[in-house]
């Protein structure tokens, strides 16, 4: 893996933070207004959803309860994603620090980071860093002089499903169970971890906490859209001349995306990952924002070479081996799909079956348990749309059979 | 297996449940610790888990089925997974996977004949930008040529 050299630059995340500072003001504010303040910048959740993120907190520090819990979820697992790696290696102290606020906020005692297991090795540099915060007095007892305020994170290793990074999943995950979706509600908020009132939060919300903590709402709404406030910290990969993590206000054109990372002749973009929509050239115009195109932040380059019958069956398989099977739509849907597409690719198939399949994307959006069903179709859905000709107008059993 | 074995492993497992509680909440650590030193956790290792946590061994089979790098039989001494994700199919994994097949004398999917390396694919690895991507144990190779991907692996032990 590379290592950075040059330093990174953005107008929230990548702005620079001294660690703690953000701590040591949350504790000289109340409670309420933290919550506040989170709630007045609009923040919300940057690990797909976009939940509001006060709301979240709000429903949690309301939660009676004896023992509260922060979970960070570093579980990573949307294809085209590495955002959260770049943070958990270069930028800890915003991610922990960001945990630490969320537990003095909600009166959390345990924070647990949920780290997916292809990153075992950050396991022993989170370790590490964690200790470090514990001899400096940013965890443990009375953390920096506030009497009362206990709070320690540790570390727990995924072991390969990308369902865990569906909330209540995680959960399961994490006390010992497969990892399948639960229904909802109850959510994590009153019933989560061991049942206690839980707060799961992507790295990156997180780590957008202490700075809005230090500079204040207003100034953080500034950046952005009305809906969509905020940085977001874009993973680009594919057909570009410079891929990698981008901090950038939210409502960034695709279009001027493609040209900060010198992209040449693009056919498609795909926006969210696996689990989201393919565009074509025709609607590049389109803004990264929770309002239009929305994302998780992963963006897959195509250039005109590319064959996106290919492309949609890697997505399809991925779902096919990630479903975890609890429910119908998706287990049996994804399989269906992907035939679908391989049938396309040998030129056998009829138009007919191909719009049942449609409607069966269809139905696996609003019948799925959980949020995998219910976005796998995403893909399959766009790319038959918005690359129609290429699609259906290829010579009989294509050109680049996977 | 041999007996001083079975009593090492159950010793393992006895100090790791003293360490992390006797709990449900345990049990995916407790496997992921037997998986990462034994490369497996056999039938013997989940009977021993089941009866110290104090449940049921089919609990533990049901949960070790579930994730992809948990498995009941072991590989080989060492884990090569492939990123087989779209940015790094479109940055060659193919060609990477057909050098390392030709090079170890093996299919993907299968573990070579010493028992050395397990060649398998996994799903994105979280380096896209740096494709092709690969793991060998719990390290990460990016930016991968055929001839790096074969150099990497003749100098693992
Ligand atoms: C299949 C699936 C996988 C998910 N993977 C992740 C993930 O890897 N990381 C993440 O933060 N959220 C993931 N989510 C979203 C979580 O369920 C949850 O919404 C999120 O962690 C909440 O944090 P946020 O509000 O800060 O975004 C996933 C959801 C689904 C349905
Ligand atoms: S939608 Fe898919 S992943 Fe989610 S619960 Fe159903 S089968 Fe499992
Ligand atoms: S696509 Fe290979 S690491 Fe993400």
């Amino acid at each position: 893996m590379e290592t950075k050299t040059k330093k990174r630059t953005g107008p929230v995340i990548f702005s620079g933070y001294e660690r703690g500072t953000a701590i040591e003001k949350a504790l000289n504010i109340n409670r309420e207004d933290i919550l506040l303040e989170i709630r007045e910048s609009k923040l919300r959740g940057r690990g797909g959803a976009g939940f509001p993120t006060s709301t979240k907190w709000m429903l949690t520090a309301a939660a009676l309860s004896d023992e509260k819990f922060i979970i960070c979820n570093a579980d990573e697992g949307e294809p085209g994603t590495f955002k959260d790696r770049v943070l958990l290696i270069e930028y800890p102290e915003l991610v922990f620090d960001g945990m630490v606020i969320a537990a003095h906020t909600i009166g959390a005692q345990k924070g647990i980071i949920y780290l997916r297991g292809e990153y075992e090795y950050l396991l022993k540099p989170l370790q590490e860093y964690l200790e470090g915060m514990r001899k400096d007095n940013f965890l443990g007892k009375d953390i920096l002089g506030k009497k009362g305020f206990y709070f320690d994170i540790t570390v727990f290793l995924g072991s390969g499903a990308y369902v865990c990074g569906e909330e209540t999943a995680l959960i399961e995950s994490l006390e010992g169970q497969r990892g399948e979706a639960r229904n909802r509600p109850p959510y994590p908020v009153n019933t989560g971890y061991m049942g206690k009132p839980t707060i799961v939060n992507n790295v990156e919300t997180l780590a957008s906490i202490p700075h809005i903590i230090i500079k204040g709402s207003e100034w953080y709404k500034k950046l952005g859209t009305g809906k969509s406030s905020g940085s977001k910290l874009f993973s680009v990969s594919g057909d570009c001349d410079k891929p990698g993590v981008y901090e950038l206000p939210w409502g960034t054109k695709i279009s001027e995306l493609l040209e900060l990372v010198s992209a040449k002749n693009t056919k498609a973009v795909q926006v969210g990952g696996a689990s989201g929509f393919c565009y074509n050239k025709t609607q590049f115009d389109k803004a990264l924002a929770y309002e239009d195109a929305a994302t998780g932040g992963s963006i897959m380059i195509f250039n005109e070479s590319r064959d996106m019958l290919r492309v949609l069956n890697n997505f399809m398989e991925f779902f096919v081996d990630e479903s975890c099977g609890q429910c119908t739509p998706c287990r049996i849907g994804n399989v269906k799909l992907l035939e679908g597409v391989k049938m396309i690719q040998k030129g056998d198939y009829t138009f007919a079956y191909i719009n049942k399949l449609k409607e069966l994307g269809k139905s696996m959006q609003v019948a799925s348990k959980c949020g995998l069903g219910q976005s796998s179709p995403n893909a399959f859905l766009s790319i038959l749309e918005n690359f129609n000709e290429e699609i259906f107008n290829r010579e009989n059993g294509g050109t680049n059979e996977n | 297996m041999l007996v001083e074995e079975k009593n090492a492993l159950t010793e393992e497992i006895e100090l790791m449940i003293k360490k992390l509680g006797k709990k449900r909440s345990a049990l995916l650590s407790i496997l992921h610790g037997i998986q990462m030193k034994h490369r497996h956790v056999s039938e013997y290792a989940q009977q021993e888990i089941a009866r110290l946590l104090d449940i049921h061994p089919v609990e533990v089979f049901s949960v070790l089925s579930f994730y992809a790098f948990l498995n009941a039989t072991p590989k080989g001494r060492n884990l090569v997974r492939i990123c087989r994700t779209i940015s790094c199919d479109m940055k060659g994994k193919d060609i990477i996977v057909r050098a390392i097949e030709r090079e170890l004398n093996m299919k993907i999917g299968h573990t070579t004949s010493d028992n050395k390396f397990t060649v398998e694919y996994v799903n994105c690895l979280g380096l896209c930008d740096e494709g092709p991507a690969m793991a060998i144990n719990d390290q990460v190779f990016t930016k991968l040529t055929p001839e790096k991907a074969v150099k990497l692996l003749s100098k693992v032990k």
